[in-house]
C-alpha cells in the first residue's frame, strides 16, 4: 500500500509542474504597460502597486530565469502581497478563507453520496419502473439547472418569505455571545441552503454514475451465479453486487472534486460566505493578480490532493489496483 | 447506410423529439428576435421601473424599466451565439489533438495526454475567472475562454476512437498506397468519430450556456447593456427583494435550454448508436 501511495505521489510531479507552467503563462496575460495595467485595475490601485507586482513576478527578467525562481517561491507557498491596503500576504488571506470552503465542500461531498447512492443503485434494480423514470426526469432536470438561479429563487422563498433560514454570511451577530452547541447550531444555520443546493446539483451526475455501474454489475455472471446457488435477493444485490459497483463510483470522488471547488465561487458570493471562492471572485474584481494567481494555484493542488485521496481509497477497496499493477500509467 | 432506421429510430425517441423541440424554438426565437420582441431592449423608461408581468410588459420591467420579455428574447441570441463558438473551439482542439495523440501513440500520445491531465486539475470556473480577469470581461473572451478551457472531454474521446480504428485493414491499404498521414487522419480515420463528437459538442453546448450564464451572473460575462439571461439575473438579485420576475423568467429560459441541448444529445445518442 506504501509503495502504491509513493508511486502515485511520484506520478503527481508532471501534474504540479504543469500545474506551474499553465499558471505562469496566465500571469503574461496581464497588460504588459504600466498605464495600461493600471487603468484595467481597481483606480485606488496605483504605480506602487505596479511595481509590486512587476518585482514579484519579475516580470523585467528573461522569461526561463523567471520561472525558475516562480518555481522556487510556488513551492515554498510564497505567492507575495495582496494589492489591498490590508497589506497581508496572499498565503495569510487564503488560510483564513480556507477552512470553511473545505468544510462546506466536504459536507456537500458526504451529503452527495448519502443519497446519490441509493437513488442510483434502487433506480438500477428497478430498472425501467416508475421510480426509476422520476429519477431520470429529476436527473435531467439537476442537469439543467442553473444553481445560481435555484440558490436565488430559494434565498427568495426560504429566506425572505418564510425566514427559515439567514440568507447571508456565515455566523449570526450574536455569534460570540452563543454557547457551544449554539455556535455550532448558528453555523449550520446560515450552510444549510449552500450545502443543500450545491448537493443539489452534484447529485444527479453521480446517481447517474452510480445507476449505470450497478447495471453493468447486476448483468455479471457471478450475479446469475448468486442467484442460481438459491441466495435470497437482498443478499445477491447487497453483498453481491453492490459492493463490486461503488468500486467506480469512489474515482468519481476525485473527479467531482474540481466541479465542487470551482461551484463555490458562485455560492460563496451569493450568500456571501467568507471563503476562498468569495476571496477569488473579490480579487478578480479587483484585478488582485497575486490573491487570484494564489487561489488558482491551491484550487489545482487541492483537485491533486481529492485525486491522491480517490485513488488510495481506490487501492484501499480494490486489492487489484494495488498489487496487479499492469493496468496502472 | 441504413439511413431509413436511423430516422424511425428517431421518430420513436422521446428524448430526441422533446430535446430537437426545444433547441428549435429557441433557434427560431433567436433569429427572429427582432420580430418577437414587443419593446427596444434596451430601451430606458423611468416611468415604468419594476413593473409587474402584465399584457404590456409581459415578464415586467427592471429597474431602468426596461422591458423584461424582450431582453430575455435578444438573450437568446447571446446564449446560442456563445455555445455554438465556444463549442466549435473546443471540438476544434479537442478533435486535432485527439486524432495526432491517437494515430501517432507513444511520446507524442504521453505529452497530449499529460497536457490534458493537467488541464484536468484546474478547476475549469477558476481558470476561466483568472483569464477573464487579466483579459477583461466581453462576448469574445467569454467564448475564447470557455473553449480553450472545455476541450479536454473531446480529445479523450477522439483519442480512444482513433486508437480502436488505427490498426483496421483500411488504414493500413490506405497507409501502403502512400496516401498521407493528414489525408488518412481527416478522410478516413475523422468519419469513424464524426457521431461521438457530435453527441459529446450537443451536450457541450448545454454546458456553454449554463457557464456563460453563471460569468454573466457574476459580472464578468457579457456587459450590459447586451442583455444576456446571465447579466439579467444580475439585476434580479439585487432586486429580489421586490421583483421576483426579474430572476425567475431568464432563469426559467435558461433551464429550458440547457433540458433541451441535454435531452437533444442524449437522444442523439441512443438513436445514432449503431448498437442494438
Amino acid at each position: 500500500m506504501l509503495r502504491y501511495i509513493a508511486k502515485r505521489l511520484a506520478g503527481m510531479i508532471p501534474l504540479f509542474i504543469g500545474i506551474t507552467l499553465i499558471s505562469f503563462v496566465v500571469i503574461h496575460l496581464a497588460p504588459g504597460d504600466p498605464a495600461q495595467f493600471i487603468a484595467s485595475m481597481n483606480p485606488k490601485l496605483s504605480e506602487t502597486a505596479y511595481q509590486k507586482f512587476v518585482k514579484m513576478y519579475e516580470l523585467d527578467k528573461p522569461v526561463l530565469e523567471r520561472y525558475i525562481n516562480w518555481l522556487g517561491k510556488f513551492a515554498r507557498f510564497d505567492f507575495g502581497e495582496s494589492f489591498s491596503q490590508d497589506g497581508k500576504t496572499v498565503m495569510e488571506k487564503i488560510k483564513e478563507r480556507l477552512p470553511v470552503t473545505i468544510w462546506l465542500n466536504v459536507a456537500g461531498m458526504v451529503l452527495i453520496f448519502l443519497f446519490a447512492l441509493p437513488l442510483g443503485v434502487l433506480s438500477a434494480y428497478y430498472k425501467d419502473s416508475l421510480f426509476d423514470k422520476g429519477v431520470t426526469v429529476f436527473v435531467f432536470a439537476g442537469f439543467a439547472m442553473p444553481t445560481f438561479w435555484l440558490a436565488l429563487l430559494c434565498m427568495y422563498y426560504f429566506g425572505v418569505v418564510k425566514g427559515w433560514f439567514p440568507i447571508s454570511g456565515l455566523r449570526s451577530f450574536n455569534y460570540d455571545y452563543l454557547s457551544t452547541f449554539g455556535k455550532i447550531a448558528d453555523i449550520a444555520k446560515h450552510t444549510f441552503m449552500p450545502v443543500v443546493i450545491s448537493v443539489f446539483g452534484g447529485l444527479a451526475g453521480i446517481s447517474r454514475f452510480a445507476r449505470n455501474s450497478m447495471l453493468d454489475v447486476l448483468k455479471e455472471e457471478y450475479v446469475t451465479a448468486a442467484r442460481a446457488r438459491g441466495l435470497n435477493e437482498s443478499r445477491v444485490v447487497f453483498t453481491h453486487a453492490l459492493k463490486n459497483a461503488l468500486l467506480p463510483v469512489v474515482t468519481i470522488i476525485g473527479l467531482s472534486v474540481p466541479g465542487l471547488i470551482g461551484g463555490s465561487v458562485i455560492f460563496e458570493s451569493i450568500f456571501s460566505i467568507p471563503g476562498m471562492g468569495q476571496l477569488f471572485y473579490q480579487s478578480v474584481m479587483m484585478r488582485d493578480y497575486p490573491v487570484v494567481m494564489g487561489v488558482l494555484v491551491i484550487g489545482a493542488m487541492l483537485t491533486l490532493a481529492g485525486n491522491l485521496i480517490a485513488d488510495i481509497a481506490y487501492a484501499a477497496v480494490d486489492p487489484r489496483i494495488r498489487y496487479g499493477s499492469k493496468k496502472s500509467n | 447506410m441504413a439511413r431509413k432506421r436511423v430516422i424511425n429510430k428517431a421518430k420513436g425517441n422521446i428524448l430526441f423529439l422533446a430535446g430537437a423541440a426545444i433547441v428549435a424554438f429557441f433557434v427560431f426565437v433567436a433569429v427572429f428576435a427582432p420580430l418577437i420582441a414587443t419593446h427596444d431592449p434596451a430601451h430606458i423608461d423611468f416611468n415604468s421601473v419594476l413593473l409587474p408581468p402584465s399584457s404590456v410588459y409581459y415578464f415586467g420591467t427592471d429597474e431602468l424599466g426596461r422591458d423584461i420579455f424582450s431582453r430575455v428574447v435578444y438573450g437568446t441570441r447571446i446564449s446560442l451565439f456563445v455555445g455554438f463558438v465556444a463549442v466549435g473551439i473546443s471540438v476544434m482542439i479537442g478533435t486535432v489533438l485527439g486524432l495526432i495523440s491517437g494515430y501517432f501513440g507513444g511520446f507524442t500520445d504521453m505529452i497530449v495526454m499529460r497536457f490534458v491531465d493537467i488541464m484536468l486539475c484546474f478547476p475549469s470556473f477558476f481558470l476561466i475567472l483568472a483569464v477573464i480577469a487579466f483579459l477583461n470581461p466581453s462576448v469574445f473572451n467569454v467564448m475564447a475562454v470557455i473553449g480553450l478551457t472545455s476541450w479536454m472531454g473531446v480529445t479523450r474521446l477522439v483519442r480512444a476512437e482513433v486508437m480502436s480504428v488505427r490498426t483496421r485493414d483500411y488504414i493500413t491499404a490506405a497507409r501502403i498506397q502512400g496516401i498521407s498521414t493528414a489525408k488518412i487522419l481527416f478522410k478516413h480515420i475523422f468519419p469513424n468519430v464524426f457521431t461521438p463528437i457530435f453527441i459529446t459538442a450537443t451536450l457541450g453546448i448545454a454546458g456553454a450556456i449554463l457557464t456563460e450564464s453563471a460569468l454573466s451572473f457574476l459580472g464578468l460575462g457579457v456587459q450590459p447593456p447586451v442583455p444576456s439571461w446571465g447579466n439579467i439575473l444580475t439585476a434580479g438579485k439585487d432586486n429580489i427583494l421586490f421583483a421576483w420576475w426579474l430572476s425567475f423568467f431568464p432563469g426559467i429560459a435558461i433551464f429550458i435550454t440547457v433540458l433541451g441541448y441535454n435531452l437533444l444529445g442524449e437522444g442523439l445518442r441512443d438513436v445514432l448508436d449503431p448498437k442494438e
